[in-house]
């Protein structure tokens, strides 16, 4: 890319940017959201078309020429495919019905499925998946659906793979075989560009590291050359104070008992726990160890045996009535069970508190929005418009947005799941920084969450779940990631820090 | 407001066609009876909106309105029923029905077009075998009752035309509607339900209780449009008594800028719909076309007014779009 710029409604969102990849090269793009990097990968990928510059890709003969890139069969033409953070499979289609999505292969009209099959589980291996290409797409766990849609983009042949924050979604195993898979592709000289928050896969993987901050590149590292400290510096524009490993604050009150539950249609084994007030409990394990259910069935999302306890009486009922006990909970995919899309900040933001501060069962207009504007402020929303669409934020505001619905009301009770997935390191420390502030006055809180790092930054004990039950207990002093692991996949706890 | 403009639009053009072109049109006797019939399927149409707005349908007006409204004259005139009987017993059972489509809805988790297609049969069915698929009529009495539908009042300074009875509960009902969704946390909870289920569910919202509440109010405002139906009009035919008014009043709700996905709701556009389906079907008649094209020319109308809406969301979420990327960048 030479000299390209995006400039939206003249406000410039990319600003002359250069950008060499090369074949069998790793090229990392990082940068905080909002820093332009949404925008390059929509120009590299065709759905938007650069307001100046050009952009030069190889043909097969390793021969550069500018292309045009208007529309995304444009850019599958020119070889670069592009596999987005959020999940595109249809969820109806099996595998091969997914991966050969508007190019089915047919004979006179009539798909050859044989060919598909074949072909799908192919491409299926060269990611790792061991599957029958005739299974629903809906029937795989997230991680797996982002391996298929990697192979569906190896599949057109693609020359430039362009990952847009592929390890979001995927568990600390899952990552690591995705970082083998992209090693393999490097080696085959598959030109990859790498789009991540994770700096430590960054670091990792790339042999080259790009930042942007504000549509600029702010530094640009070679492999060997830099230190985690270098590029976030480039990221932020700051040194990022890494927070200290919270000491505890929790007091002897036991505020939510969890005892022998299990959700009705979970054919698991029955989960029991305590947390005291002030008390920040972690869930850690893999995709799939339980961990979202336990949350839901607190939150009387789905149903459950056992028995909940908030401050010695009974939860029950539904998720209206337990949120009115001081439960609250910030489900982990927050565009479908979180938000309201369409609307104001403001209405989703004040949506619990309402329930809480009408005088008959009026909307208190006056004193809504002098709460909305309070929690824009201490949410730290930006840009702080409460009028404007939780549409039109970034992923780490949207979830401002709804963590800020339940700060509005103090919960006795915060339940997250995966707080800050797709959240970019400044906002995730702000909303540490919230969870913190909401346990230190009093309240309990449990997270679930796949990265090892956000587990040992902000819980004060950790509970090591595996396939639907606890496998162990870890207080964060003694906790280690390796530790951890241990006991999420399954292997003996550790002496010593067992419960 | 801004969702009813392009209605409002709609039914100025409308008006003004029929006004150069239909012969009697802007007659006060005309202007009265269509105030008339817009404010009946106003009622009707704002029940529909209310169920829309969860994002769900109710195909059974037109046969609640005709078991409603035939059940007044049968209990006063064949079961010889007192009117202060007849009147709550009507109204609750339409609630009733309302009742038992929203917890088949919620309970069991029935999908709502299928639920009240059922109830667009069977009630238009029990309406026929009760009443021996008999017409059903007041017999020149009870003027006293009917007088809530057919009352007149004289306007000082206009000729010509009265204002009719109907447009009173018509108002009182938009206002409280209207209120109740904009102003009450109930509202702004039905409106949430509307536009994600599942998020308001996560926040606590008694989405079932909420949307079991908005078909009782749509069953209930059927039955008693069907109630004002009947006193207007004095007797109906069971066969035929109430049919298509269920699409009369979804399209009058969708055309004043109700999503059929639900969250969104202007009253006034709603209302503003059902008089231009009203003003429409009388200037067919009035300039001459045939009236069998009727339900052709209504079609044509709400395709081209939807489609226009969508045009239109789509231009504005292109808009706002780019405005979000200027806000990332």
């Amino acid at each position: 890319m030479r000299g390209v710029g995006r400039r939206y409604a003249g406000v410039t969102a990319l600003a002359a940017i250069d950008l060499e990849a090369h074949a069998g090269e790793v090229l990392a793009i990082v940068g905080e959201n909002g820093a332009g990097k949404s925008t390059l990968l929509k120009i590299l990928s065709g759905v938007v078309e650069p307001s100046e510059g050009t952009i030069e890709v190889a043909d097969r003969a390793g021969v550069l020429r500018a292309v045009r890139l208007d529309g995304v069969r444009d850019a599958s033409r020119a070889g670069i495919a592009l596999v987005h953070q959020e999940l595109n499979l249809a969820e109806n289609l099996d595998l091969a019905g997914s991966i050969f999505l508007g190019r089915e292969p047919s004979r006179f009209g009539v798909l050859d499925l044989r060919l598909m099959r074949r072909e799908a589980a192919k491409w299926l291996a060269r990611v790792g998946l061991e599957l029958d290409p005739s299974t629903l797409c809906e029937k795989l766990p997230i991680a797996h659906r982002q391996l298929v849609e990697i192979a569906k983009a190896l599949s057109t042949e693609a020359r430039v793979l362009i990952l847009d924050e592929p390890t979001s979604s995927l568990s600390a195993r899952e990552t690591e075989r995705l970082l083998a898979i992209i090693d393999e592709l490097r080696a085959a000289g598959v030109c990859i560009i790498f789009v991540s928050h994770h700096l430590d896969e960054v670091v990792r993987i790339a042999d080259r590291v790009v930042v942007l901050r504000d549509g600029r590149q702010t530094g640009e590292f070679l492999r060997g050359r830099y230190d985690r400290a270098s590029i976030e510096r480039a990221m932020v524009g700051r040194d990022i104070a890494r927070a200290a490993p919270r000491t505890s604050r929790a007091g002897e009150a036991v505020r939510l008992v969890v005892d022998s539950v299990v959700g009705t249609h979970h054919r698991r084994k029955p989960i029991s726990f305590d947390v005291r007030a002030g008390e920040i409990v972690g869930l850690a394990g893999l995709v799939g160890a339980g961990r979202t259910e336990v949350l839901e069935a607190i939150a009387g999302v789905v149903r459950h045996s056992g028995r909940v306890t908030l401050d010695g009486v009974a939860l029950e009922g539904d998720t209206a009535a337990r949120v009115r006990r001081g439960i609250a909970i910030v489900p982990e995919d927050r565009a479908r069970h979180g938000l309201f899309l369409e609307n104001p900040v403001s209405m989703n933001m004040s949506l619990a508190w309402l329930d809480r501060h009408s005088r008959a069962r009026l909307v208190p207009t006056a004193s809504e929005s002098s709460l909305v504007a309070a929690m824009v402020a201490r949410m730290q929303l930006r840009p702080p418009q409460p009028r404007r669409r939780v549409q039109t934020l970034s992923g780490g505001n949207q979830q401002k947005t709804v963590i800020g619905r339940w700060m509005a009301v103090d919960p006795a009770v915060l339940l997250l799941d995966e707080p800050t997935r797709g959240v970019d390191i400044g906002a995730r420390a702000e909303i540490h920084a919230e969870v913190r502030r909401l346990a230190d006055a009093g309240s309990a809180v449990v997270f679930a969450s796949s990265e090892l790092e956000e587990i040992l930054m902000l819980a004060d004990r950790i509970i090591v779940m595996h396939e639907g039950s606890i496998a162990g207990e870890i207080h964060a002093q003694d906790a280690t990631e390796v530790a951890i692991m241990r006991l999420a996949t399954g292997g003996a706890p550790s002496e010593g820090h067992n419960a | 407001m801004k969702k009813a403009l392009g209605i409002i639009g709609i039914f100025a053009a409308i008006f003004l066609v029929a006004s150069l072109y239909g012969e009697n049109f802007l007659t006060g006797i005309n202007l009265q009876q269509l105030t008339n019939r817009t404010a009946l399927y106003s009622i009707l149409a704002l029940g529909a909106s209310i169920v829309i707005v969860t994002g769900g349908i109710d195909l059974s007006i037109g046969s609640v309105v005709c078991l409603a409204g035939i059940s007044v004259p049968w209990l006063l005139v064949e079961q010889e029923w007192s009117p202060w009987a007849v009147l709550p017993t009507v109204l609750a059972g339409s609630a009733a029905i309302g009742l038992f489509h929203g917890l088949l809805i919620t309970k069991l988790r029935l999908q709502p077009f299928l639920v009240t297609l059922c109830g667009l049969l069977l009630y238009r069915g029990i309406a026929r075998w009760m009443t021996g698929d008999q017409s059903q009529g007041f017999q020149g009495e009870f003027g006293d009752v009917r007088a809530i539908a057919l009352a007149k009042f004289a306007i000082p300074g206009i000729e010509n035309y009265r204002l009719p009875a109907t447009v009173i509960p018509m108002v009182v009902l938009a206002v409280l509607i209207g209120l109740f969704l904009s102003r009450t946390v109930w509202g702004r909870w039905l409106l949430a339900t509307g536009r994600n289920e599942s998020a308001a569910r996560y926040s606590g919202v008694p989405t079932a209780r909420l949307t079991t509440l908005s078909y009782v109010s749509c069953s209930l405002l059927a039955g008693f449009g069907g109630m004002l139906f009947i006193f207007d009009i004095g007797s109906a035919q069971p066969s035929d008594f109430g049919n298509f008014y269920e699409l009369y009043a979804i399209a009058a709700a969708v055309l004043g800028g109700c999503s059929l996905r639900g969250g969104e709701a202007s009253v006034i556009g709603v209302i503003v719909g059902a008089a231009t389906l009203q003003v429409l079907r009388n200037t067919i008649t009035l300039v001459g076309l045939s009236s069998q094209l009727e339900f052709a020319v209504i079609g044509a109308v709400l395709l081209i007014g939807v489609a226009a809406d969508e045009l239109v969301r789509r231009f504005t979420s292109r808009r706002l779009e780019r405005m979000g990327a200027v806000a990332k960048a």
